[in-house]
């Protein structure tokens, strides 16, 4: 399955290429616009998975709160482009503003947790994913309590608004996700990566060659929350509403199953990941009903969906521990507990000939 | 010309002393080392140079200058060097990747740089990239360029953390017990390795057991127990000072 990483360059930019012009066309061919209903929203957390992987994959820093950054992203769109507060600032402006005020949120909310690590990490991160949507719940006067704010501005595009077709936001969370995906692998392969990945392996050593533990992991906060900023801006806007609810514990540990599930630090394998877990959460589950009847099974899956999402996830777990692509380190690192020397001389000889190549 | 001096270090924890009031110089271009017992304060010293400890009392400067009270990533860009103990590579990273890793302090690109790969960028990671290859090369580890540190043979591991380490090119290396575990033909290989760093203009620093090793290579030897000093000199002297042989063998009744 490391068939992409082995490829040389040129060919990898080619497969990514013949992927992105095929999605970019795919709105000519299919017809059916709850589709990109669907893409677009499948879209918003790619985006989010690959922000989490900037600070869970790449800095080894569990974040069990992502979604308070989703959630400040989609609350600055809808308190500066609604009725509200009566400002109406552009669409495409609010996706940089977005994504500044979310990574200011990521230095804020990261400084405190600079000195935590592993599980205590995770329960200070896992405190400030519910302080900020209850922040937004009970901001009454300003962020509409419980009822969110509604009505926010459609953008346009040239003059032309998005109206209520699905497909524009399709077109620019796709342009987001190519963004994303290129500043992600080059985060990755740059002075900033390799101390992210120095940390992840030894705080200690990696202090010891001159890295600035405190700078390196709150750029690594500041990243993975700009991400969910403009994955909010763009879920806010075409929602058309937000409201506390959207930004639950679930949410943060849906990104992070994502993650895990497509294998942790690997870029590819962090997109298939939250395409395959969205597809299972949102598409398969809420219409296995459906599915079942079409073959003519007389099943009522209503009560047992979360019963069935969980299942799925054990069995992962159990036979991929990996994740479905998973990157050079998260595979050794599986396998290294196994003593299997033949595997482990036959790993070696696979690692020394894609180095030569 | 004095390249570190220890001014009266202490270093308490608690109500132990690792290190009572050690006052020590390192002149540049020398091999130098610091032996004693288990629990002597060896490490303690090590980690006092770093910044890992603060010291208790006293003062550490390097190049003329204050070190004590820096950040440890701050003495490391300043030219201290350092591999440890028990070996803390970065495990589940290739050996160049360690190495370029290495170069951290001595790299310029910015946020942006990283984040956009401007020309700069790319221009400084071939550069960093190019010494990283000639580093493994000079430890002996050209082959092993991209395997996983982990991968790497014990005596290996050893020496990829010593290319990391002279990675940022340091004025200072600090070695943390380099010989622990290796068998003689490694030991002799690094024994002339220690020796081809030291005519690269790298100033070394041991801290040792193996007595063969220490008597060999290094051309001040300073005996530590108990956290102070109790003897300094030539290998020959050290070897004869009666206090050291007590130190090690006790006292004779």
């Amino acid at each position: 399955m490391r068939g992409l990483a082995s490829l040389p360059k040129t060919a990898q930019i080619g497969i990514w290429l013949a992927v992105a012009a095929l999605l970019v066309a795919l709105p000519a061919v299919d017809r059916n616009g709850s589709h990109f209903n669907l893409l677009a929203d499948a879209g918003v957390y790619v985006l989010l998975a690959l922000g989490l992987n900037i600070v869970v994959g790449f800095a080894g820093l569990l974040d069990l709160g992502y979604a308070a950054f989703f959630a400040i992203g989609s609350y600055a769109y809808a308190m500066l482009a609604s009725p509200q507060f009566n400002l109406h600032i552009p669409f495409w402006p609010m996706l940089l503003i977005a994504s500044l005020i979310a990574a200011t949120f990521g230095l804020l909310l990261g400084a405190p947790t600079l000195r935590l690590r592993g599980d205590y990490l995770a329960i200070v991160t896992l405190g400030f994913g519910e302080i900020v949507p209850q922040t937004f719940l009970n901001l009454n006067k300003y962020t509409g309590g419980p009822n969110g704010i509604s009505s926010l501005d459609t953008p346009s595009f040239f003059g032309h608004s998005f109206g209520f077709s699905a497909i524009p936001y399709y077109y620019v969370i796709l342009a987001l996700i190519g963004i994303g995906l290129w500043l992600a692998y080059n985060l990755r392969d740059s002075r900033l990566g390799r101390a992210w990945m120095a940390i992840r392996e030894d705080e200690l050593a990696a202090k010891h060659m001159g890295i600035n533990a405190t700078t390196t992991k709150l750029a690594a906060f500041a990243f993975g929350a700009s991400y969910s900023g403009m994955a909010g801006c763009v879920f806010a806007s075409k929602l058309n509403l937000v409201s506390p609810d959207s930004f639950q514990f679930s949410v943060s540990v849906l990104v992070l199953a994502m993650l895990v599930l497509g294998g942790m630090g690997n870029i590819p394998g962090v997109v298939v990941g939250s395409l395959v877990l969205y597809t299972v959460n949102f598409i398969f589950l809420p219409q296995a009903n459906n599915i079942a009847a079409s073959l003519h099974l007389h099943l009522d899956f209503t009560n047992y969906r979360f019963f069935i999402y969980g299942i799925i996830l054990v069995s992962i777990m159990l036979f991929k521990p990996e994740g479905l692509i998973p990157s050079r380190q998260r595979r050794a690192e599986l396998r290294a507990g196994h003593n299997d020397p033949a595997l482990a001389a036959q790993e070696q000889a696979q690692f020394t000939k894609v180095g030569a190549g | 010309m004095a390249l570190l001096h220890l001014h009266g270090v202490s270093k308490l924890f608690g109500g132990l002393t690792a290190v009572h009031d050690l006052s020590y110089t390192v002149e540049a271009g020398t091999i130098v080392a610091m032996i004693g017992p288990n629990g002597a304060g060896k490490s303690t010293v090590f980690n006092v140079i770093t910044g890992i400890y603060a010291p208790t009392r006293g003062t550490v400067e390097f190049d003329g200058q204050r070190i004590d009270g820096l950040k440890t990533h701050q003495i490391a860009a300043r030219g201290i060097a350092r591999t440890f103990q028990n070996i803390r590579l970065f495990a589940f990273m290739s050996a160049i990747d360690n190495v370029m890793t290495g170069e951290h302090s001595r790299m310029h690109a910015k946020i942006w740089d990283s984040l956009l790969h401007t020309p700069a960028q790319h221009k400084e990671e071939a550069e960093v990239r190019e010494r990283a290859i000639a580093l493994l090369e000079f430890v002996g580890l050209a082959t092993e360029r991209e395997n996983y540190a982990r991968n790497l043979s014990y005596g290996s591991q050893r020496k990829l953390e010593i290319a990391r380490a002279l990675a940022s090119e340091p004025n200072l290396l600090l070695l943390d017990e380099p010989a622990a575990g290796m068998n003689p033909r490694e030991k002799e290989d690094l024994i002339e390795l220690i020796r081809r760093i030291r005519d690269r203009g790298v100033t070394i620093f041991l801290i040792e057991h193996d007595m063969g090793l220490v008597m060999n290579i290094s051309e001040r030897i300073t005996v530590l127990d108990h956290g102070e000093k109790i003897s300094e000199g030539t290998p020959a002297y050290v070897r004869s000072d009666e206090r050291v042989i007590e130190a090690y063998l006790g006292k004779p009744a």
